[in-house]
């Protein structure tokens, strides 16, 4: 299994560059004087008996260097190479039909048809796919390619083989791309640390291979370490250990980063309910529901962007934002006039009502667009990942962190820098003062609830690129949320951005230590021992305002 | 007649009456479900009995939730937390009731256990073969959680909406770690296939109706208790602590004991709910932690009416069976209906049902002291305010005031 996926990538690496290849052979005129050459040593084939025979004369393709070879090579390890019973000579087949079709070795050109019983198959085993592979790896260190000639020495270093050694040499001098040239290093190192070479040869690649210092790096040195004697052993081993620290330092970097990023998650779906709860005093149990719309808007635009427009589809997410926090915005809005502000001073009855109305809003959903998940894809710019020194960062996680933070930014703007966000905070303070000094306190307290609404809507649209968008979306986050802001502290943006990362990596880094589920509850216990210790949160407001 | 006299007449009256028609169930549902012949129009089949018993339960849980919310203005969102747990302890009993009968045959393992590979007997199911172990641990695990729980909150001061969400994130962290198969509580399926209950079969029909009778006389018995609570002076402190907490403590009363005490009987009380639901409908899971169901338990007492001792049971039943009507005629509908439900309870109906009740009847009877009053000599007097503890309910408004009050 592992085998075969490993094939299969090398696939895509040589499906990428083939085409490149071809014009070269067209071009590379030492590979044409050499045909004759190769077509004798394919024919080899036919002859070789068992497998040590059939590695024998891969193992002589290889040598020649020539790239002309990885089609036949390729297809031996597929099993689609065979010979003609008749004559000997050796083919590509492709299976059409009852027939088979006849194809060049080298040039890959139909040269004509046979029946299956006319063929005789070329027996192929996993050994020697390994051995194709490698071989084909080391083809292509001659690749015009930076990125193949980096995968050929990636390759090469986690299969070391003496022998190729020279090859390597050769290469290092060519090579003038340096990130490819430090790989072949490496790879020679670790060549290196199987040959005969003298002691202080290996001790030089040692040092090469521990300046590496991945998990490939450490399984090399860990197996040479357990046949070297002396000053080699201790030289692996302490490389060893230096390895093995730096990647604890990683995980633990990379765990950080986790609970970063599951910060920022949890950070976008509690701002929203910063500013009902924490603002307001307003207890929102259809939070989540808000953040499923904006969620399921996503879905909707995407469906309208995918049958009208599939060119705008890298864009879906800007056209998304907004409508998502309209949709949201609108839905709080509406709960707000109907149903909150009968409720203003009974905390717990807007808590009961507002569960009812994520109940209601779930079923609706689930109406409308059915109980299953829908598929709400990511943007290109969106998919994938990079590394970071030893960190595997994904595009999706960075964006959405970057997000959340331009929410809260903009968040802070309104709350603190607008005259909207001066009243709303005068209206938290002191409602009746603020009455008497000329706000409209109940257009302020509609329009802040369509606000922390809307923002939970927008933060749906950065989740249904994470998470499964179904009807339940909303009931996975409402528990996280109130634990955020009951954490972080009551009516303080800046809270909740501290509970929420502070949470996000505190829960990541038990999860080595306790697992998942244990994790996480841990960090429910000591949220509720937290709250004992100080039932306003980390960062209280002060005042007589929420004394009670 | 005697059902006007039942809601008419003051809550004292009325939780007799429960107590006495409650007692009579226990009496009359077993006779008709063994004593009359299957094709009698009066007949009670099993599923019916069996049913009607699982809403007993859901009563005696919002009983429970109803002393504290109702009057002591705790309102637990993780009820359903303590009445999980005493369901394990009583399901943990029957697991270990199977015996040798379940599908691997081991004396000692259950089933779930031979399946996840355990050699011995967790520590924590030691004694839960014996019946009174289990009765006891089906009070005491839900009651020392519930103090450990309320001590630490009720004397930081945790309080109104705080309280609720630590609760809800108490049963959230439990449902979580029931979830887990090395807890050794069966995981993701819970624990199920019962045989046996003190050596009664549990699907006979005998035993059901036996177990519907102890969930009447269970419920009969809570209903008492805490109608001796809310009417005792500790009921009335109750009631001021739920009012005016900070007044209450500034006149000198510790109201974080007063909060712990109710807070740990209704806990028990939610426990042998618990219990006794389980051996009625066969299974336990840790879905039954889930912070949803607990919230569901909120609306049957704000449906039923709080602070009164019967609105809760009325409420538990009557919700119930509409979710068993709606979820077997209209189950895309039920949602809707539910949280339409809370909606308009909570803007509309905030005493309830019966409060509801009590104030058209305070209408009325206002309405003919008026009339009688016209006439000379009448020998009527004016109507006494309906009920005793509660006696806010007749002139109770929505406004804020009834919620705990700033000190300022």
């Amino acid at each position: 299994m592992i085998l075969a996926m490993g094939i299969s990538a090398h696939m895509t690496v040589f499906r990428g560059i083939g085409l490149t290849l071809l014009l070269l052979l067209q071009l590379a005129l030492p590979a044409r004087g050499d045909e004759a050459a190769l077509r004798e040593i394919i024919a080899k084939f036919a002859a070789a008996k068992g497998f040590p025979a059939i590695e024998a004369v891969v193992r002589e393709l290889g040598a020649t260097g020539d790239p002309a070879v990885e089609k036949v090579l390729t297809a031996l390890s597929e099993g689609n190479l065979s010979f003609r019973k008749s004559d000997s000579q050796i083919f590509m087949v492709k299976e059409d039909g009852s027939g088979v079709s006849l194809l060049d070795p080298l040039s890959g050109e139909p040269v004509g048809e046979a029946k299956k019983s006319e063929l005789t198959k070329v027996k192929v085993n996993n050994g020697l796919r390994g051995v194709i592979r490698d071989v084909l790896g080391t083809l292509t260190l001659g690749s015009p390619d930076a990125s193949g000639r980096l995968a050929a020495a990636e390759t090469m270093f986690k299969s070391p083989d003496p022998a190729a050694i020279p090859t390597l040499d050769t290469a290092i001098a060519k090579e003038t791309d340096a990130a490819v040239k430090a790989r072949l290093e490496q790879a020679r190192a670790s060549a290196v640390l199987l040959s005969d070479l003298p002691e202080t040869d290996k001790l030089a690649a040692i040092e090469i291979i521990k300046a590496r210092g991945d998990r490939d790096a450490l399984s090399i040195l860990t197996s040479f370490q357990a046949n070297a004697e002396g000053a080699l052993k201790e030289a692996a081993a302490a490389a060893v250990s230096s390895i093995n620290s730096s990647l604890e330092v990683w995980s633990g970097a990379q765990n950080v980063w986790y609970g970063i990023s599951l910060g920022s998650v949890l950070l976008l779906a509690a701002i929203g309910l910063a500013i009902t709860f924490g603002v307001m005093g307003v207890i929102n149990m259809a939070h989540g529901e808000m953040v499923m719309l904006g969620a399921y808007t996503t879905f909707v635009v995407q469906e309208v962007i995918r049958a009208n427009a599939p060119g705008l589809f890298d864009w879906s997410l800007a056209f998304a934002l907004p409508l998502a926090f309209l949709v949201s915005g609108a839905v709080g809005l509406a709960i707000e006039r109907g149903i909150i502000r009968f409720l203003y001073g009974r905390p717990l009855e807007t808590l009961l009502a507002t569960w009812g109305v994520s109940l209601v809003l779930q079923q609706a959903v689930r109406t409308i667009f059915g109980p299953t998940n829908r598929e709400v894809g990511n943007p290109s710019w969106m998919s994938g990942a990079f590394d970071l020194g030893q960190l595997a960062i994904t595009w999706n996680r960075l964006w959405i962190l970057v997000f959340a933070l331009v929410v809260f930014a903009a968040l802070l703007y309104v709350m603190n820098r607008t005259p909207w966000g001066l009243q709303m905070r005068a209206v938290t303070q002191n409602r009746r003062m603020a009455s008497s000094m000329g706000i409209r306190t109940p257009w302020v307290d509609a329009l802040t609830f369509a606000l922390g609404s809307g923002i939970a809507g927008i933060a749906g649209v950065a989740l249904s690129q994470i998470d499964n968008v179904s009807p339940n979306l909303g009931q996975g986050y409402i528990i996280d949320s109130f634990m955020v802001v009951v954490f972080g502290g009551v009516g303080n943006l800046w809270g909740t951005l501290v509970g929420a990362l502070s949470l996000g990596i505190v829960n990541k880094l038990l999860e080595p230590y306790a697992g998942a589920v244990l994790g996480k509850i841990v960090v429910l216990v000591l949220i509720i021992l937290f709250i004992q210790k100080r039932p306003r949160g980390l960062f209280a407001l002060k005042g007589r305002a929420i004394e009670t | 007649m005697m059902t006007g006299r039942f809601f008419a007449a003051g809550a004292d009256r009325r939780v007799l009456v429960t107590i006495a028609l409650l007692v009579a169930a226990a009496v009359i549902v077993p006779i008709l479900s063994l004593g009359v012949r299957p094709d009698s129009a009066l007949h009670m089949p099993p599923y019916m009995v069996a049913l009607t018993g699982k809403y007993l339960c859901y009563a005696l849980l919002a009983l429970s939730l109803d002393l504290v919310w109702g009057y002591c203005g705790i309102l637990s969102l993780g009820h359903g937390a303590f009445f999980a747990l005493g369901g394990y302890a009583m399901g943990m009993y029957l697991m270990r009731q199977i015996g040798d009968r379940g599908v691997y045959g081991n004396p000692l393992l259950p089933d779930f256990m031979v399946f996840l590979n355990y050699r011995e007997l967790p520590w924590f199911w030691y004694g839960f073969d014996k019946f009174w172990f289990a009765a006891l641990m089906i009070m005491l695990v839900p009651g020392v959680l519930a103090f450990a729980f309320g001590w630490l909150a009720f004397r930081s001061r945790v309080t109104g909406v705080y309280l609720s969400i630590i609760t809800q994130a108490l049963t959230y962290a439990l449902l979580l770690a029931f979830f887990r198969n090395d807890m050794g509580f069966g995981g993701n399926n819970g624990l199920t296939d019962f045989k046996d209950i003190l050596g009664f079969n549990v699907q006979a029909a005998a035993t059901r109706a036996a177990l519907f009778s102890t969930s009447a006389l269970m419920l009969a018995l809570a209903v008492f208790i805490t109608w001796r609570i809310v009417s005792s002076k500790y009921g009335k402190l109750m009631v001021a602590v739920r009012d005016a907490e900070s007044r209450t403590r500034f006149l000198g009363w510790r109201a974080e004991n007063v909060k712990l005490f109710a807070f740990t009987v209704s806990a028990v009380m939610a426990g042998i709910a618990g219990a006794l639901y389980v051996p009625q409908v066969g299974i336990i899971n840790p879905g039954e932690f889930e912070p949803g169901n607990s919230i569901e338990v909120v609306i049957w007492t704000a449906v039923g009416g709080r602070a009164t001792i019967v609105g809760p049971i009325v409420g538990a039943v009557l919700v119930n069976a509409a979710k068993s009507w709606f979820t077997g005629a209209l189950p895309e509908l039920w949602l809707f209906a539910l949280g339409g439900l809370f909606v308009l309870v909570t803007l509309f109906l905030p005493k309830g049902i019966i409060g509801l009740w009590d104030q058209l009847n305070a209408a009325r009877q206002a309405r003919k002291a008026q009339d009688e009053a016209a006439k000379p000599d009448s020998p009527v007097e004016p109507p006494a305010a309906a009920v005793r503890v509660s006696a806010k309910s007749s002139d109770w408004k929505p406004d804020p005031a009834a919620e705990p009050q700033p000190a300022e």
